[in-house]
């Protein structure tokens, strides 16, 4: 067989490089993974990640590319092997593809904003954040199966892990409170069932440190208050 | 065999305007138009997208798909003939980037360069000059993103092409002149002259009115 080198560049503490780790790990694919320091970031970041200098990037075969959720979908057309990540059905394909955006792009940004911030931006990104995951445990509870993408982890599940890992870590560091158990339980179970799957319960960043790295950043980006 | 298609637009939006193209490219001809009046939404576009209540929204066996980018990779695994994504998956990583690239970075900063406070502008001007050398390196000598067909990323330009000018003239700001931008002057032509862009495409006239009437102060 011939080898492939993957490699992937990452952060410790990012919801985004996490979920491609969690992919090429699901999958059982051989990798190096390459701690990048953000804040601190190296040449060879910029290099291979010009246009936004982020993480996460893969590298397979000398083939860079970026963006998590373009990540994702690289690795499960490339890999062909068990779990397959995306649905087979085209419209169940185009769902799973729609939920991920509303919650990266409203979930993900309203709870990390109400946590760094103060007074009534806060109140205002808390509100926002609370409003969409109505609308996501909506989705959860119309789900029957064990997780989001069947009897195994899918695209969403991994798109939206970061709901059962950081959400909680963000909550904590923000006083305050979006995913309320009593109010969102199929989402707390959902959480629960994806944090006990052998794979992830492995690649979990550590909480406590999480909490550290969490209160430095709200207190670099909020400001005094 | 009719199946069942229907595609709520808007005249003057660049994200309808995409599905119209990528159902033509396909050869898809027979479904029904829904044109929205987004200040007055119909109940039809409010119970199909309830989320955001936006536009475009292709509605497949009573299946409703939202979101330009997701609806185009719909389009292309439903219908077959006419490839508007790449089959290698590199390429299809890279077309996906460059695609979210337009418009997660590249349309935000033309509308805070047109439209945006003044004393930001020269601010934001730059960055969109920054964005467009960016675009203008990655066609190379390529006829379309694509290759020598209209492809993902393409489609996904459609607003550099009528809206960009549109707003440049309704905003008196100048973005993506021929001098600073000949390759993509050059590809912005061709794929307006192509006919299943031509015919899809609002009056420009029109557009650059309503695009005033709805950004400008």
């Amino acid at each position: 067989m011939v080898s492939q080198e993957v490699k992937l560049l990452g952060f410790w503490a990012s919801p985004f490089s996490i979920r491609v780790e969690w992919a090429l790990k699901l999958k059982g694919v051989d990798f190096e993974y390459i701690e990048e320091d953000i804040f601190n970031k190296s040449s060879r970041l910029l290099e291979l990640n010009p246009v936004h200098k982020k993480v996460p990037v893969l590298v397979h075969d000398g083939k860079v590319m970026a963006e998590s959720f373009i990540l994702l979908e690289y690795i499960d057309e490339t890999w062909k092997q068990d779990p397959l990540l995306l649905p087979q059905d085209a419209y169940e394909r185009s769902k799973a593809r729609f939920w991920a955006r509303v919650a990266e792009e409203k979930l993900l940004e309203a709870s990390f904003t109400a946590m760094v911030s103060h007074g009534e931006n806060k109140e205002k990104a808390l509100k926002s954040a609370i409003e969409v995951a109505e609308k996501i445990e909506e989705e959860m509870k119309g789900n029957e199966k064990k997780f989001l993408g069947g009897e195994s982890i899918g695209y969403l599940d991994l798109a939206m892990g970061w709901i059962a890992h950081w959400l909680p870590i963000w909550e904590e560091v923000g006083s305050m409170q979006i995913v309320d158990p009593s109010q969102f339980p199929a989402t707390t179970a959902w959480s629960k069932r994806f944090l006990d799957h052998p794979v992830i319960k492995q690649n979990l960043p550590p909480r406590d440190k999480m909490l550290v790295y969490f209160h430095e950043r709200k207190k670099i980006l909020g400001g005094s208050g | 065999m009719a199946e069942e298609l229907s595609l709520l637009g808007m005249w003057a939006s660049p994200f309808s305007c995409r599905v119209k193209i990528a159902l033509k490219l396909k050869g898809v001809v027979q479904y029904k138009y829904i044109e929205e009046d987004l200040f007055n939404k119909s109940p039809l576009l409010l119970k199909y997208n309830p989320i955001n209540e936006k536009v475009p929204v292709l509605v497949h066996h009573g299946n409703p798909l939202l979101e330009s980018l997701v609806i185009l990779e719909y389009i292309d695994e439903t219908w077959q003939g006419y490839p508007i994504f790449p089959k290698d998956p590199y390429e299809r990583a890279v077309a996906r980037f460059w695609a979210k690239f337009i418009d997660d970075k590249l349309l935000p900063a033309i509308r805070r360069a047109c439209w945006g406070e003044e004393k930001g502008r020269d601010k934001a001007v730059e960055e969109v000059t920054k964005l467009l050398q960016l675009l203008e390196k990655e066609i190379k000598e390529k006829r379309f993103f694509g290759g020598e067909t209209i492809g993902l990323v393409d489609i996904v330009a459609d607003v550099l092409c009528l809206w960009l000018r549109s707003f440049e003239e309704g905003s008196g700001v100048e973005l993506m002149t021929r001098e600073k931008f000949p390759k993509l002057s050059k590809w912005s032509h061709e794929f307006v002259s192509t006919s299943a862009v031509k015919e899809n495409l609002p009056p420009k006239d029109e557009l650059t009115v309503f695009l005033k009437n709805l950004f400008g102060s």
